[in-house]
């Protein structure tokens, strides 16, 4: 098989499914990620806001353009997550669906400005948010770092940036272990919240590193 | 007058603030409670989709301000005002101001006519307010 050097709607259609079995496979683990510093309902939320998710693209064409597609997902994630995850990945998915709009073909150059809208998003909303301070932007900002080199060096593949950006996310995610959490209801414990990995970022990765299977699985 | 919208994460909460503030102001702002999830009765949380209805249903032309209890009331109040048209977002606010007393002193104010700016302020304030 030759190599994909763009994601399609179809694609992206199908990953928020595969989103929703990884969420289910590490529910458990999230929520006890969250139980350790936040309010042990990190897994079902997201379980719950990507069972609608998927739910609602049942009703949706996956040949739409991919900004249908995320806004679908965006919409769900608003109304059912309820904590803070919920606006704050509504807001993700919500700034990358108005990067694709009328789009049905998603380059390593668009993927890069889907993820820098997205991580933008989430910053403002929750105000400022910077990395090291605990949160879902430690694992997508190194991320985009790594997209965003990729998408101007022709030598390297979508799949390849694609890899590169979730080990990053990875590394994000485990650097969040000694860091005293600045945002959210973990901030309330101050020093004792080190130790712990925060869920927020653990789920970012594992979105990040769905799209990267995905691709790895369909280029065989 | 400046319309009031109400966050908390319960929605018996902000029902209740709404119930408290509306006697104390006799009914005359608008006031709009925001609370829970909608796919799950049992489920505390905030929507930012619901919170962009009440702010709509209170929308006056002297503009809107929102209370929230915390967190993600207030990132739900964010997103919300993302997904309003800009000229309309310039006439809404979001208060840091404690919730029960900033929506009574809000609703005091908003109902003596006075304009987003000075409700805002006055919601903010509450905070010094001495209960002893």
């Amino acid at each position: 098989m030759g190599t994909k050097e763009v994601l399609t709607s179809e694609d992206f259609y199908e990953i928020i499914f595969r989103i929703l079995d990884v969420m289910k496979e590490n529910e458990k683990y999230l929520t006890d990620l969250d139980a350790a510093i936040g309010d042990a309902d990190h897994g079902i939320n997201m379980v719950r806001g990507f069972t609608l998710a998927t739910e609602r693209l049942k009703n949706v064409n996956p040949a739409s353009d991919v900004g249908t597609i995320l806004n679908t997902v965006a919409m769900a994630l608003l109304e059912t997550v309820g904590g803070a995850a919920g606006p704050l990945y509504g807001m993700w998915f919500m700034n990358m669906a108005q990067v694709t709009m009328g789009k049905s073909e998603v380059d390593k150059k668009l993927l890069a400005e889907m993820l820098e809208m997205g991580l933008k998003g989430v910053q403002d909303i929750g105000g400022g948010t910077q990395p090291g301070e605990k949160t879902m932007v430690d694992a997508i900002h190194p991320a985009l770092q790594e997209l965003k080199k990729a998408a101007n060096d022709p030598s390297i593949s979508l799949l390849e940036a694609l890899e590169k950006a979730a080990k990053a996310a990875e590394e994000g995610m485990k650097a969040t272990i000694p860091m005293i959490a600045k945002r959210g209801r973990a901030s309330y414990l101050g020093e004792r919240s080190r130790g712990h990995q925060d869920p927020g970022a653990t789920s970012s990765y594992l979105i990040i590193k769905t799209i990267y299977d995905y691709l790895k699985e369909k280029q065989g | 007058m400046v319309g009031i919208v109400i966050i908390s994460h319960s929605k018996k909460l902000a029902e209740g603030v709404k119930e408290l503030v509306e006697q104390m102001v006799k009914g005359d702002v608008k006031i709009e409670a925001v609370g829970g999830v909608a796919v799950d009765p049992n489920a505390l949380g905030t929507d930012p989709i619901r919170v962009k209805e009440a702010i709509m249903k209170v929308m006056d032309e002297q503009g809107v301000l929102i209370l929230g209890d915390f967190g993600s009331a207030i990132l739900s109040a964010r997103v919300a005002l993302n997904m309003i048209p800009p000229e309309i977002r310039s006439k809404i606010a979001i208060a840091n101001a404690p919730l029960v007393e900033g929506a009574f002193v809000a609703a005091v104010e908003a109902s003596t006519g006075e304009n987003l700016e000075t409700v805002k302020k006055a919601a903010e304030e509450a905070r010094n307010l001495r209960k002893l």
